[in-house]
């Protein structure tokens, strides 16, 4: 590929950003990031120092600036006293992401990149499924000393993986099988519920649900069980959607979703045993930062292996014409049946999750703001494709968190953006791609050998 | 007592179900055009209602209120009403042209997605603005309470309906009687084809959004009379119900929108009179806070037994996709 180097245009810089990053694998970004995180760890605190900024960024320095941003329209709207030394915060705030993200990033992943590869190219020989464990490995310890920098990052970066796996069970059913669903939360509310009252019933004493019968020393081996206790009980739930929607598709499958959402939330909301309106508290803390992350891989793991298998490429058919699809011996109950108990099992999990992690439930929870949040990952990432909901959910909670500091202001600029992605992109930013971890994990040639 | 109990019963559902019916109709309507849902249409109930308060405000502190008013309270009332109903249809207008026009081509979840996202901006600037308090609506009419052998009936309610059934009234003279209407029901009857014989679509669509949100204003304002508290969340709760009555009554189907919204209305305020007689005749101790929960448990029933809805006719969804 020859490109004219000469011009300065855009595209010429896009692309030479392109064949600088080229020769790079996925391995050699994962070292980046850990160069990236070691150095912070090592240094982060005393740049910070030195340049001025309060405290360390908690988050590339978005918040810094977020919130000089939000401190300027408080003086607009609310004669709040602006403080001019604060504007300093966003070019320090800058020179502290570009020192400890932006340049060991780049210079790291670029020039590991002959050993990266080289390395990804024997694990690619010996098996993929130790590459990938290696990769996921590199990541999670990535993810980890990110982490013990300080509490914040910790829950937001909880709350994000429940979210992705919230995200990519809904996309099972509104993207792969092409109904609108309005009965996720109502899922991830039974989950949460479910797998509480096996974790505080069994082994906390608890107001609500009495005294614990068994003691608490090795009970956080059962975990998964409770977890799992929730996800079976949402997709035995899930036959109330499934079964109407044998006769029914569209706006009214929408609506008996809906109506299912509000009659799950009214339930939790009525039942005393359960806590009513106040919920259950108390969960012991046992999702940490490694449960979380190995369930969510599992997750992600087993829906990608569902949606490309035969059974996905049945739904697809099922989406894009039933009467077809019945014609051509896809066995179309079945298959709606067994997407909505899937999808429902993966929402339910996700909800015992958050249940573990927040340490607290309440039907308030999981109501149509709920709702809005989840379609909005959904449809912002991308329809039908794996990568998009990972992509939708981690940006949308990204951007949530980095927005924070405009308080209300948030909840209008984020949906904005939401209307400029359905506007430009209706389909969402990554959607109908495949998820092959095989190609994400190949070494790269390097761009003169492949001419 | 147990009739009149019945019957006072019967009288609040009345009105509660004309909220519904009165904002069904923007869904319903929307929907038989543009064959998407208009999720917006719940916080557009919320705006009119808080426009009307701003004009009745406004009205009161120009003509006065009581005694020494220059005008009677039902005319600031009617004024209020046709100041609002127009605000709030500009409203919808403008909603319709940011929010549904650019995606006219697109996959009706798109469309879907924008709608909640723009009520979600509604509700923000509302609390932005407004500072989330919560507003007393004026009292524009004095109430009065009429016992008829033991029910008790306010002349707010009797206006409420009247009202709501009047406003249907008018839709059904306008969409069957006149030019726009005939163009409106044969733009939901095809239009792919509709538009290429020479009716403007844009048009259409604008004024179905905005005679929708006008009925959702008038809704909005008979809710501040009869419940005179408004919160900027008001639209989420009533709207997404109403959203379930227009599907009840059948998707486009104005006659069945309004009968379902009633229905809606009956089947919610009706639960509680229904649990108390079951727990006295069975001496169970069955809370009547699981009003939600019944009700959408019959609308369940009801939609897995008639899938097309009340009134609704068979037909595909992949007409738009």
């Amino acid at each position: 590929m020859v490109t004219s180097n000469n011009h300065l245009t855009s595209q010429g810089g896009q692309s030479r950003l392109k064949t600088f990053l080229a020769p790079i694998p996925a391995l050699g970004f994962l070292l980046g990031m850990l160069a990236c995180v070691l150095i912070e760890k090592l240094v982060g605190n005393g740049l910070a120092d030195l340049l001025g900024l309060p405290k360390m960024p908690i988050l590339f320095g978005i918040v810094t600036i977020t919130k000089v941003i939000a401190g300027g329209i408080q003086t607009v709207l609310r004669d709040a006293v602006f403080d001019p030394a604060s504007l300093m915060y966003i070019p320090t705030a800058l020179i502290y992401f570009t020192v400890v993200y932006l340049l060991p990033m780049t210079l790291v992943a670029r020039y590991s990149a002959g050993v990266a590869n080289q390395i990804a190219d024997k694990l690619q020989q010996s098996s993929i499924l130790l590459s990938a464990v290696i990769h996921l490995a590199v990541l999670y310890l990535v993810l980890h000393l990110w982490c013990t920098m300080s509490d914040y990052r910790l829950i937001t970066l909880k709350l994000m993986l429940v979210a992705v796996l919230f995200t990519l069970s809904l996309n099972i059913i509104n993207g792969y099988m092409g109904e609108f669903s309005c009965s996720h939360p109502g899922f991830m509310a039974i989950g949460a519920y479910m797998s509480s009252v096996f974790t505080v019933g069994l082994f906390v004493d608890d107001k609500v649900l009495g005294a614990a019968p068994f003691a608490f020393s090795m009970a956080y081996i059962t975990f998964p069980a409770a977890l799992l206790f929730g996800g079976i009980m949402a997709a035995l739930c899930a036959l109330i959607v499934a079964i109407p929607s044998f006769k029914t598709r569209g706006d009214y499958l929408a609506i008996i979703s809906l109506a299912f959402l509000f009659i799950v939330k009214s339930f939790f909301e009525n039942v005393q045993a359960l806590g009513g309106a106040r919920g259950i508290a108390g969960q012991p803390d046992w999702a940490s930062l490694p449960v979380i992350f190995v369930t969510v891989v599992l997750g992600i793991w087993a829906i990608n292996n569902f949606v490309t298998s035969t059974m996905g490429k049945a739904l697809n058919a099922v989406r894009d014409d039933e009467s077809a699809a019945e014609a051509m011996t896809v066995n179309t109950r079945k298959t709606k049946m067994i997407a909505f108990m899937f999808g429902a099992f993966w929402a339910g999990l996700a909800g015992g999750l958050l249940a573990h992690v927040l340490r607290y439930v309440n039907p308030a929870m999981f109501g149509i703001q709920k709702l809005a949040e989840v379609l909005a990952m959904v449809y912002f990432g991308g329809l039908n494709s794996v990568v998009g909901s990972i992509v939708g959910a981690v940006s949308i909670s990204i951007l949530g968190e980095a927005l924070r500091p405009l308080e209300i202001l948030k909840w209008i600029v984020i949906p904005l953006l939401l209307i400029l992605v359905m506007i430009y992109r209706p389909t969402g930013l990554i959607a109908f791609r495949e998820f092959d971890v095989r190609k994400i994990l190949q070494p790269k040639q390097p761009q003169g050998e492949e001419n | 007592m147990s009739f009149n109990f019945l019957m006072q019963n019967l009288v609040n559902a009345l009105q509660w179900g004309s909220f519904y019916a009165l904002i069904a109709l923007g869904y319903s309507m929307v929907y038989s055009i543009l064959m998407l849902f208009n999720f917006a249409h719940g916080d557009i109930f919320m705006v009119g209602a808080y426009i009307g308060l701003f004009v009745a405000t406004g009205l009161i502190a120009l003509f006065g209120i009581g005694a020494g008013a220059m005008l009677p309270g039902w005319m600031i009332l009617v004024m209020t009403i046709l100041a609002s109903v127009m605000l709030t249809a500009l409203v919808g207008v403008i909603v319709e042209r940011v929010g549904y026009r650019p995606l006219r081509n697109a996959p009706r979840a798109s469309a879907a997605i924008t709608g909640l996202m723009i009520g979600i901006i509604l509700e923000t600037s509302n609390i932005l603005f407004l500072g989330g308090q919560r507003l007393k609506f004026p009292q524009l009419i004095q109430s009065h309470t009429y016992n008829i052998g033991g029910i008790y009936i306010t002349n707010k309610k009797i206006m409420i309906v009247m009202v709501s059934l009047m406003l249907m009234f008018a839709l059904h003279q306008f969409v069957t009687r006149s030019k726009w209407g005939m163009a409106m029901r044969a733009m939901a009857y095809d239009f792919v084809v509709v538009p290429l014989v020479g009716v403007p679509l844009n048009t259409i669509a604008a004024m179905t959004f905005a005679i929708g949100s006008g009925l959702a204003a008038a809704a909005g304002i008979l809710f501040g009379l009869a419940y005179p508290v408004l919160d900027p969340y008001m639209g989420v709760s009533l709207g997404w119900k109403a959203f379930v009555a227009a599907i009840l009554g059948g998707r486009g189907s104005i006659m069945g929108a309004c009968i379902a919204g009633f229905m809606l209305g009956f089947i919610e305020i009706m639960t509680v009179p229904a649990i108390q007689i079951v727990n006295r005749l069975f001496e169970l101790n069955i809370g009547s806070n699981l009003r939600d929960l019944i009700a959408y448990s019959i609308v369940l029933l009801i939609l897995i037994f008639r899938p097309h809805g009340l009134f609704g006719e068979v037909y595909s969804a992949k007409l738009r996709l």
